[in-house]
Parts: structure tokens; sequence; C-alpha cells
């Protein structure tokens, strides 16, 4: 009995060290290849980084759905929202020509942009869809320019990692990984089913992350940091979201 | 998956399974370990998902077909009950508590628990025999007659034998076999096919479905399904003996008969083939 209990233990010990070494390896591997989404700590943090390592491996380069014009919701949703802060009514009085986009932090050229300035960039559209975690959801044709092409404009360093953008309306920023940010339809949004952004619907200028639920989508963009690191920003979560206690990843 | 038998055969073929003279000591659990284990692990998580799922429905209680709806759409059916939101038009002067926001942390790592558990069991099923020698109903258990007395008796109200713990009945593999390999895929299915990062990279999962809002009205009827399979699922345990049937499911034991007493039990399942 003895000995089969000391070969137990040696087992069972040997298992175990086994265990934490490998464990130790697979976060080391997946901190490397930036599989960990910043807000893996928790209780909810395995599922969290399950799906976000998953969705890193599986669909880096993979494009979001694009649907016919005739598949463009009509009319159009415009979420509900709060009242706008002055300093956007301030700006909307003046039909938004006073609009900046802001853009600094692990970037060679720091720049501040017009909305005149980034429509004389090349545009594009995609008819895609944008899904409320509520459940709800609707089709429009976006029209903007790719948000890689503003980060090469303001050269990206190698070591960047992710892209905070901020909302002018207070307490609303998110970020997303390198691999959203420099994805072809990671647009800065400005146009909507053939005319200006409206609104409701974040105009004048908006996040538009195609791969992941609205709330990564955030209206009225006034500024960007590119950082490799997430911890300096809020509670060091990711973005406002995870501070709320929504998942920083939002592609599911 | 657990044990719910109501007698199906003739109660008299049982014993003549049974020499008497049986040594006691190497009584085969009735369950294997790792049913034991998968079983209540996906309970729990079934459990998780349920609650968990119950609050993301409030956020928006409306259900749609094809592609795309909101507010704005008609609607499906919509549930009667009212939302944790004050977007959705429901008729209720009030709105709930927000839950959305951990409701959906918990419902997607339940979701990779009871995936990679359900993985587990379904490898180790095909490897042990599980779903060949437990779960396939027998070629003489596919006859109309064997469906009729099991059915038969499950209205009658009959009780099981004893030797009915040892085995399922044609009723019990079919829901078993139909709960497993439809169910559960389908609930997996059509959960995938809302994620909008997995449909990026697989668009036939959402696609054959006919839509991201028909997946969602998919994803919720499967589960109600689910929770009527649950519900008939305990009431049956519950019936057939609750105290022996969770036995059963948590020590391996089963029957009543077998307790160290010495009274003789099936050397084995029963023979279903």
């Amino acid at each position: 009995m003895s000995k089969i209990s000391r070969r137990k233990l040696i087992t069972t010990g040997l298992a175990t060290a086994g265990g934490v070494l490998g464990l130790t390896a697979v976060a080391g591997i997946a901190e490397k290849y930036g599989l960990i989404p910043p807000d893996h700590g928790g209780i909810y943090g395995l599922g969290e980084t399950l799906t976000y390592a998953s969705q890193r491996l599986l669909t880096r380069h993979s494009l979001a759905r694009e649907f016919s014009r005739s598949q463009i919701s009509k009319p159009p949703f415009a979420n509900e929202m709060a009242p706008p802060s002055d300093a956007f009514k301030r700006l909307q009085a003046g039909k938004f020509a006073d609009w900046r986009l802001d853009i600094n932090g692990m970037v060679a050229r720091p720049a501040s942009f017009s909305l005149d300035q980034l429509k004389s960039y090349p545009s594009h559209s995609q008819i895609t869809m944008i899904q409320c975690e509520e459940g709800w959801s609707y089709i429009a044709e976006w029209n903007g320019v790719r948000l890689s092409h503003v980060l090469d404009l303001v050269g990206v360093l190698p070591q960047a990692r992710y892209v905070v953008y901020y909302s002018i309306e207070p307490d609303w920023w998110e970020s997303i990984d390198m691999a959203d940010a420099l994805h072809p339809q990671t647009f800065l949004t400005y146009g909507m089913n053939g005319d200006e952004l409206p609104v409701g619907n974040g105009g004048p200028l908006r996040l538009r992350v195609a791969r992941q639920l609205g709330y990564k989508s955030v209206k009225f963009i006034t500024h960007m940091t590119v950082t490799d690191d997430l911890k300096e920003f809020g509670k060091g979560l990711g973005s406002a979201s995870p501070e709320g206690g929504y998942a920083w990843y939002a592609g599911i | 998956m657990g044990d719910s038998a109501y007698v199906a055969s003739s109660a008299s073929t049982i014993p003549a399974a049974v020499p008497a003279a049986v040594p006691a000591p190497t009584v085969p659990a009735r369950h294997s370990v790792l049913v034991r284990v998968t079983h209540w692990i996906t309970t729990l998580c079934f459990f998780a998902l349920l609650v968990s799922g119950a609050e993301i429905v409030i956020s928006h209680p409306r259900f749609y077909w094809g592609e795309t709806g909101n507010v704005l759409t008609p609607t499906l059916f919509k549930l009667p009950i009212p939302s944790s939101r004050n977007l959705v038009p429901t008729g209720y002067g009030y709105v709930l508590p927000d839950a959305n926001g951990w409701s959906r942390y918990l419902h997607f790592q339940t979701a990779w628990v009871l995936v990679l558990t359900g993985l587990l069991y379904a490898i180790s099923g095909l490897f042990t025999g599980h779903f060949r020698k437990d779960l396939l109903p027998g070629k003489a258990d596919l006859s109309w007659r064997a469906f009729s007395t099991t059915i038969g008796g499950h209205l009658r109200f009959r009780r099981p034998s004893e030797g009915e713990a040892w085995s399922y009945n044609v009723l019990q593999r079919v829901s078993y076999l139909f709960v497993v390999f439809v169910l559960f895929p389908l609930v997996i299915w059509t959960g995938l096919a809302m994620s909008p990062a997995f449909v990026s990279a697989v668009p036939a999962t959402v696609n054959l479905l006919g839509g991201q809002q028909s997946a969602r009205t998919l994803h919720f009827f499967v589960s109600l399904a689910l929770v009527l399979f649950l519900l008939v699922h305990v009431g049956m345990v519950w019936l057939a003996g609750f105290r022996s049937r969770m036995r059963a499911m948590i020590t391996g034991r089963a029957g009543t008969s077998y307790s160290g007493s010495g009274r003789p039990m099936p050397s084995k399942p029963l023979e279903r083939t």
C-alpha cells in the first residue's frame, strides 16, 4: 500500500509540476503572440482569453460579410443616445468644419486631421451589418477612409500593439489590437448610404469595426493614441466597456 | 446523461439474467466515472447558460427572421415581458435592471466549458463504446411494438423494474441521442452563427441558417427544446426513484438492491441487442 502511495505521490507531483510548467509555457506563448485580452483577469478571464485567442488564430484576416444594396435596412436605425455635450453642439453649430481627429502615441508623426483632409484620402465603402449586444441589428453602406491608411500617414512604430480611440463625449473610449486596426474593413467613417453620416449613427466621424459588436464602433471620434500597453489607460482593462462590465473583445 | 427508466420490457425477463451465485464484489458501475463527471459539469453549465441566456434575451425580447431586425422592423414574435433596456417598447412602464454585461461574460465562458466537456464526452463515448452499447437502440427496440410497449408503460405510470435501473429503454436512448447529437450541436451552431468575428471566417455558419437574426431565433427555440428535455428528464428521474437514480449518477451504484447487502445484482448491464 505504501509503495503504491509513494508511486502515486510521485506521479501526482510530476503531473502537477508538468501541468504548471505547461500552463506557464502556454501563457508565455499566448502573450508573445498577442492572444491575451486586456480584461483577462477576474472570474471570466478564462472564457475571454479562450475566445480572443481562438478568434485571433482563426480570424485575423477574415472579412466581415458584405451584403447587397437591396439588403440595406430602411430606414437606417439610429440607436438612442444621451443628449450631446456642449462641446459637440458647438462643433455641430459650425457644421463640423472645426472637427479634428488627433493621433498621437507610438507614431513617428503625430498629427491632427480635419474632416476635409480625411475625405481627401482614398474613400472606400462597405455594406456590412452592425450588431448590438442587446440583440438587434441593421445593415448600412458605410463610407470612409481605411484606418490603416491614416495610420500609415502618421507612421505607426513597429512595437505598437493597440489603437485607443476616444469619443468627444466623456468616458466613451475603446481600443482594438493592430489586427483590427489595420483590417481593411476598419474605417474612419464619415458617410452612410451615400450621404453624410447622420449624427444619430455617429456622424460626423465614427470608427467602424466591422467584425465586432456595435459598441466597439465608437461615435464622434476626436482622438486616437497608438500604444503597446493598455495598462496606463483608464483602469487598465483595455477600454471603458470592461470597466462597465462588458467584454473588451466584442467579436465573440 | 441521466437515468429515468420506466418499465418497457416485462419484469419477468430480468431475474433470468441474474444467476444467484454471482459473487457480489465486482458490480460494474451503472454510469462510468467519465459519464458521471461530464453529466454534472453539463448540468452546472446548463443552468449558467439558461440564467445568462434569459438575461441576454430580456435586453431585447423581440425576435426576427432573416439578416436584420430592430425596433423599426416587424418582428417574428415578441415575448410579453418587460425589457432591461428602454430602447424596446414593451408596454410596461418600467425597465428591468441591466444584467447583460456579466450575463454575456458568463454565457460565453460557460459555453467554452460546455463545449470542451461535450467534446471529451463525445470522443470518449466513441472510444469506450458508450454510444453503441448504452445509447444506440437495438434492432428489436426499433420496432413499433417496442416503442408502443415503452410508451404504454409510461402512460400507465408503471414503475421501472429493478433491472431497468441498469439500462435505458428505447425512448430514453432515442431522446438522449437526440439531445447529444442534434440539440447540442444545433445550439452550438446557432450560437456561433451570431458571432460577428466567427462568421467572418466561416460565413456558411450563418448563411445556411438564413441570416443572423434567424440564427438568434433558432438559438432561442433550440434552447427551449433543451429546457423541455431537462424538465421531462428531471420529472422521469423523480418518478423512477429520485434517490436511487441520483445515487447512480453520483456514485455509480445502481438499484436499491446493491448496497453491500449481498443481494444479487446483474453481473453486467442487460443485453439490448
